[in-house]
This record gives C-alpha cells, sequence and structure tokens, in this order.
C-alpha cells in the first residue's frame, strides 16, 4: 500500500505541452506512473510523445478514465485550472505551481472542501509512492520503497532527509510535498491520518518550517489519533521575524509561527524532534530498532 | 509587500473608507505647500514601515506654518528603528472623542479571511489582547460569499461601542473587506479607527499588506514599491531574480530550496556560526545564477567565508559546478569557500571543482560536516583580520 499515488493513478497534466510540463511529466510516465492525457486549451486532437492533449479536462477524463490531475500551468491561470479538474469530477488534484494568489486559493479552497476533490498543493513537488507511481518533481532515483510515510512543506528539504534515511536503510511508501503556500489544500494532519490508515506505513516523518499553525495542530492531533510513531524536523530556527523565509508561506508574524513554538509543541505532546536532518534519520533508527 | 500609511489611505479612498485630508511630502517646502492647502492644524507624520512611529517622536501636531517647518525638518531624516524617514504624510488634524482598532487579515490556521474590532483602540493589538482578551471580538468570513451587513453589525455590538455609532463602523467595516478582497490584501489594518467630536468615524491610520503574487492584477499599487528604502543588497538580489534575505552574520549561505537553505541558516547557527544571508538559488539553479548569486553574497563586507549546499534534485550538481568555476573566472574572491555537492550529478559536479583547482574552496560530503568546516574557517577569518 502508500497514500494518494500508486498503480491505480491514471493521471492527467494540466499543461503538458508546456517547457516544465512535458519534461516532467514524461518522467513520471517513464517511473510507471500511467500517464493518460494532457490538457492544453487550443491544442486538443495533438499528443505529447504518444499522450492524447485534449482542450478540456472533462474531455479527457471521459475519452481516458482520470482519476488524479496534476496541475503545471503558470500562477494566474493554475486556480482556474484546479476548479476545472474538480467540476470535471478528478479526485486528486496536485498543484506544482508556484506564486498562485493567496486570494484565489482562498476561494479554490473553501469550494474543494464542499465536494469530493483533495487537493494537495500548490507550491509543492507532488506525491511519490516509490514502486508505484511519481506524480510531480520529486527525484525518484533517491527513494525505494519502504515502510516511513514522509510528509514535508519543503521540496528539497524533503529530499535531504528522504536521503539520511535511505542512508539508514529506510525506504517510502509515499513521499507527500503539501506545499510551502499559507493557504495549501492539504495540511499536515490529513497526511498524517492517511498514514495512520495505511498499512505499508510503520513511522510517519513529518517536515515543517515557520509561518502558521500547521505543526502545533498536527501535534494535538497526533497525540489523539495516531499511535504510529511520529518524528519532526521544523526548519527555521535563525528565521528573523517579518520576512518570508523563500516560500510566501515561511514568514514569522509578530511572535506567531516561530520554529521554537513548533518544536516545543510537538515534544510537549510526545513528538520527538530532529535538530539536523541528520539528527532526523537517527531517531528514526533508533525508534525503528525498537518498535518496528 | 507592506505599504506606507498614505500608499494604503490612497487605496482606503478608493474604496469609499473614510480618511481625514492628506498629502505626502518629501520635502520640507512641499510639507508646507501641503499645510497652506489643508488648513491648520495639520498632523506631520513619518511614513515608514514600521510600527512606533508615535512614540519615536515621527508623528507631531503642528499649529501653524513655522511649526510645520519645524517639525518637517525634524522628522525627514530621522531614524525610527533602524528606518531612516524619506516621505511625510501631512494630514488634518482630527478630534478624536473614541479610539477603535478594526482589521480584517488572512487567518491561515482557518483558512479564512478575519474581520476584528475592539473598542480599544490606539494600543498595540498585541497589547489590548494581553489586557482585557475578551475585548477583541473575530469573526470569519467565508471568501466565496463576502462580508454581509450582519457580519457588521455582530462586530459592532459584540465590541461594544458607543450606539450611536453602530450602523457607520458597521459601514467602514464592509468597505474594509471589500478593499481587503478587491485589493489582494492579506492585512488592513486600522488602529485607531477614530469617532470625531462631531460623531464622524475616520481611518485615522492604514496599515495594508498586499500579495506580491497577486501585484499583476494591481498595476497602480506595484509602483507604490519603494526601492530607495529597501536595502541595497536586497535589491541586488531581486534585481537578478534571487531569493534573498539579509541577516546580520559573518558567514554567506547559498542553497537549493527555501527549505532547505533555511534550514542550513539552522545548521551553521548550531555549528556556533552566524549566517550573513539566507539565498536561494531555486530548483533547476543554471551556471549564470550561480554567477550572481556569488556577487550577491560577496558585495556584503561582513562576509568572512561561504557555504553552498546543494542537494540535487531538479537542480544539476555539475551546473553549480560550473557556476561556481566561472564565478571564480570573473570575480575577484578573497575569502573561503565549502561546498557540499549531493544528488543528482554531484559526482560529476566535484569532479568539476577538482579538475578546477579553484583557491580556498573545500569541498564537503555532508551538511553537517560543510557547516562545521565554514564556520570553523568564519572563525580563523576573524582572528586574522
Amino acid at each position: 500500500m502508500s497514500v494518494l499515488v500508486d498503480s491505480g493513478t491514471k493521471l492527467v497534466v494540466s499543461g503538458l505541452t508546456g517547457r516544465e510540463g512535458s519534461f516532467h511529466g514524461m518522467n513520471n510516465r517513464r517511473y510507471g506512473t500511467d500517464l493518460v492525457a494532457g490538457v492544453t486549451p487550443g491544442k486538443g486532437g495533438q499528443d505529447v510523445e504518444g499522450v492524447p492533449v485534449f482542450d478540456t479536462v472533462h474531455e479527457a477524463v471521459a475519452e481516458t478514465g482520470a482519476n488524479t490531475s496534476m496541475i503545471f500551468v503558470p500562477p494566474r491561470f493554475a486556480a482556474d485550472a484546479i476548479l476545472e479538474a474538480a467540476d470535471a469530477g478528478i479526485e486528486l488534484v496536485v498543484c506544482i505551481t508556484e506564486g498562485i494568489p493567496v486570494h484565489d486559493m482562498l476561494r479554490v479552497y473553501t469550494h474543494l472542501r464542499r465536494g469530493p476533490t483533495r487537493l494537495i498543493g500548490p507550491n509543492c513537488p507532488g506525491i511519490l509512492s516509490p514502486g508505484k507511481a511519481n506524480v510531480g518533481i520529486i527525484p525518484a532515483h533517491f527513494f525505494s520503497e519502504g515502510n516511513v510515510g514522509l510528509v514535508s512543506r519543503s521540496g528539497t528539504l524533503t529530499y535531504q532527509i528522504g536521503n539520511e534515511l535511505a542512508q539508514r536503510g529506510f525506504g517510502n511508501s509515499s513521499i507527500v510535498g503539501i506545499g510551502g503556500d499559507p493557504v495549501q489544500g492539504s495540511s499536515f494532519i490529513e497526511i498524517i491520518d492517511l498514514f495512520q490508515a495505511d498499512p505499508q506505513t510503520e513511522l510517519i516523518v513529518m517536515c515543517g518550517e515557520i509561518g502558521g499553525e500547521d505543526e502545533e495542530r498536527a501535534a494535538e492531533h497526533v497525540a489523539e489519533h495516531v499511535d504510529k510513531p511520529v518524528v519532526a524536523y521544523i526548519a527555521g530556527f535563525t528565521a528573523p521575524p517579518g520576512k518570508t523565509m523563500g516560500h510566501a508561506g515561511a514568514i514569522i508574524s509578530g511572535s506567531k509561527g516561530t520554529a521554537q513554538a513548533k518544536a516545543e509543541a510537538l515534544e510537549a505532546k510526545g513528538v520527538r524532534v530532529g535538530r539536523t536532518p541528520t539528527e532526523v534519520a537517527e531517531i528514526a533508527a533508533e525508534i525503528a530498532g525498537a518498535t518496528v | 509587500m507592506d505599504l506606507l500609511e498614505y500608499q494604503g489611505k490612497q487605496l482606503f479612498r478608493a474604496h469609499g473608507v473614510p480618511v481625514p485630508d492628506g498629502r505626502p511630502a518629501a520635502t520640507v517646502e512641499e510639507a508646507v505647500e501641503a499645510a497652506d492647502e489643508l488648513g491648520y492644524p495639520v498632523v506631520v507624520k513619518a511614513q515608514v514601515l514600521i510600527g512606533g512611529r508615535g512614540k519615536a517622536g515621527g508623528i507631531k501636531v503642528a499649529g501653524d506654518r513655522s511649526e510645520v517647518e519645524a517639525h518637517a525638518g525634524a522628522i525627514l531624516g530621522m531614524d525610527i528603528r533602524g528606518l531612516t524617514v524619506h516621505e511625510l504624510y501631512v494630514e488634518r488634524a482630527s478630534e478624536i472623542a473614541e479610539e477603535y482598532y478594526a482589521a480584517i487579515l488572512l487567518d491561515r490556521t482557518a483558512k479564512k479571511p478575519m474581520a476584528m474590532l475592539s473598542r480599544m483602540g490606539g494600543m498595540d493589538v498585541e497589547e489590548i489582547a494581553a489586557t482585557d482578551p475578551n475585548a477583541i471580538v473575530r469573526i470569519h468570513v467565508d471568501p466565496l460569499l463576502g462580508f454581509s451587513d450582519f457580519h457588521g453589525r455582530r462586530l459592532a455590538f459584540e465590541a461594544g461601542i458607543a450606539g450611536d455609532v453602530v450602523r457607520p463602523v458597521s459601514v467602514v467595516l464592509a468597505k474594509l473587506y471589500e478593499a481587503f478582497a478587491e485589493e489582494d490584501a492579506v492585512l488592513v489594518e486600522v488602529n485607531p479607527l477614530l469617532v470625531t467630536a462631531d460623531r464622524e468615524v475616520v481611518a485615522l491610520d492604514a496599515k495594508m499588506t498586499v500579495d506580491g503574487n497577486a501585484l499583476y492584477r494591481h498595476p497602480d499599487t506595484a509602483t507604490f514599491r519603494d526601492v530607495s528604502a529597501e536595502d541595497p543588497q536586497e535589491r541586488m538580489a531581486k534585481e537578478r531574480g534571487l531569493t534573498f534575505v539579509k541577516l546580520d552574520g559573518d558567514i554567506g549561505i547559498l542553497g537549493n530550496g527555501a527549505g532547505l537553505v533555511m534550514s542550513t541558516l539552522d545548521v551553521v547557527a548550531q555549528a556556533g556560526g552566524h549566517p550573513a544571508n539566507f539565498l536561494d538559488a531555486g530548483g533547476g539553479s543554471k551556471a549564470e545564477a550561480i554567477v550572481d548569486a556569488v556577487e550577491v553574497i560577496l558585495s556584503n563586507r561582513n562576509v568572512r567565508a561561504v557555504l553552498f549546499n546543494i542537494f540535487g534534485g531538479i537542480t544539476r550538481c555539475d551546473e553549480v559546478a560550473r557556476g561556481l568555476v566561472t564565478a571564480f573566472g570573473q570575480l575577484d574572491v578573497k575569502v573561503p569557500f565549502v561546498v557540499r555537492l549531493d544528488g543528482t550529478n554531484d559526482e560529476e559536479g566535484r569532479r568539476i571543482l577538482a579538475e578546477a583547482n579553484l583557491p580556498n574552496v573545500t569541498v564537503e560530503k555532508t551538511m553537517d560536516g560543510a557547516a562545521a568546516r565554514v564556520v570553523e574557517l568564519a572563525r580563523s577569518a576573524e582572528a586574522v583580520s
């Protein structure tokens, strides 16, 4: 098992004819992901390396049975592309695009909550279930199948931590990048719940950063609803207040959203927090030796 | 992007939020001219993006022309908590009967806009919360439905404001929400929201933060960006399309990906070092971007050593290595570099660096090892200087 994407994933890529969309879409296909369609308005009838392109997501779903969408369109068109995918009945939308206006995301998030579609991202590296499917831009060759579920707000930091884990012999059930924006489709709690329910996952690693309160809320949730071991990492202990640290969501507002507060909230609920990516892997190894 | 008071008030006016009449001024002469047009008394206000202007002496009432001259002269060029005052706002003075607090902001946790009102204005919102947590009323607004009249009524009645201004305050709140939504703001704060002696409701201050990702929809707001107030190094980085934040230490940092760079700063700090900057060269960093980045990092004279921490995913380590070799060819590099290359094409990257045999460049395999090494190098450079 794994979460969100697997061999049953039938992927449609909005923006497949663009440079980034075709590069990563084809990468995902080479990994074994069932890439069934692309969508670019006005380019219906064309194909990208044999993958049919449609004018609308509705048409792509009707023709190919696509159930998962990856969004690779520029920020000003991305909210519309997410809404289109949801309207076409897609169950899972993964939005890679960075720089979507936050008011667009407020409307999209509020709308999606009222229906069955789940959104991952935006501003995220996507989802990898090693050995099964890759939807996004995660460099899959670093990761093998295993029992660690990894959820993160950051891309490269995920690779760093995943790699440290790999060096200690861990593989992954799934790696889920939830994105660095202030308003994300899914937050830690929802992904941790998926890992809790997933039989393959025996250990959960969450990788947070400054800004917002999602890590604090996850700490409360883990204490009440999760019995699998959880190890955490928080980036941004040295970040000054009021400065956006790369990710739109990585900002300490006044005294809120500090790494210190997040680490303390997690530790108060019994979640061990590694102070460096290496330490996260060491803690994981220690826990796995004892319980897994 | 944070807006200055007078810029926020310009947007307030456009959405019908009442504000006192005022004019921006960049010189004493302009301030006097503005005051003469407005009529006395006026308030001369420093325009800087930081709180506590009043306490620092940056807001003064002037009863006549000579007082405007004196205050404008004193405030222009003044340092307010590290920021120099380049601009003033001259405004008609108001007679204060009541001071309230009003705000519309993005509540990230609820993922909804939140409207706030308190009858205890004039002090910092965190101070209000500390004095009397019940004095702040908060209501979430559905972004798809927008602000209804009942939101305004609930806020006004529950905050316990004066009965005769419940209606006008509710109207102002609805207009503030309109400004928040239509200007793509993440924060609109009015403190104080004033009731004048004539029982008129006006926004005496305006604090507004707009979403930089939405500026393409607001070309006029985009021109508000004040490049003269920006740190020159941060400006240089922005012009080159680099994500950069200046810090106060002596170790220059470059990495790829925001999370990894934040983590690098932390690991360097844990090793006893002090980072001089945050610099995310981005996913897929190309050689030219690396040359630009090195130039930006070294433009800070405090930098004694530099750490490159790259975990190649989309970014290829050989590209980064080529960029570094090019940078050393183009720039006069005097400080030591520690380079950690891991991930995509890391062996090729390390081979390129070994062949180039750059002076003062150490290659490390791990992040922790690289951090320890750069801290050591910065310390020995400090001992020498």
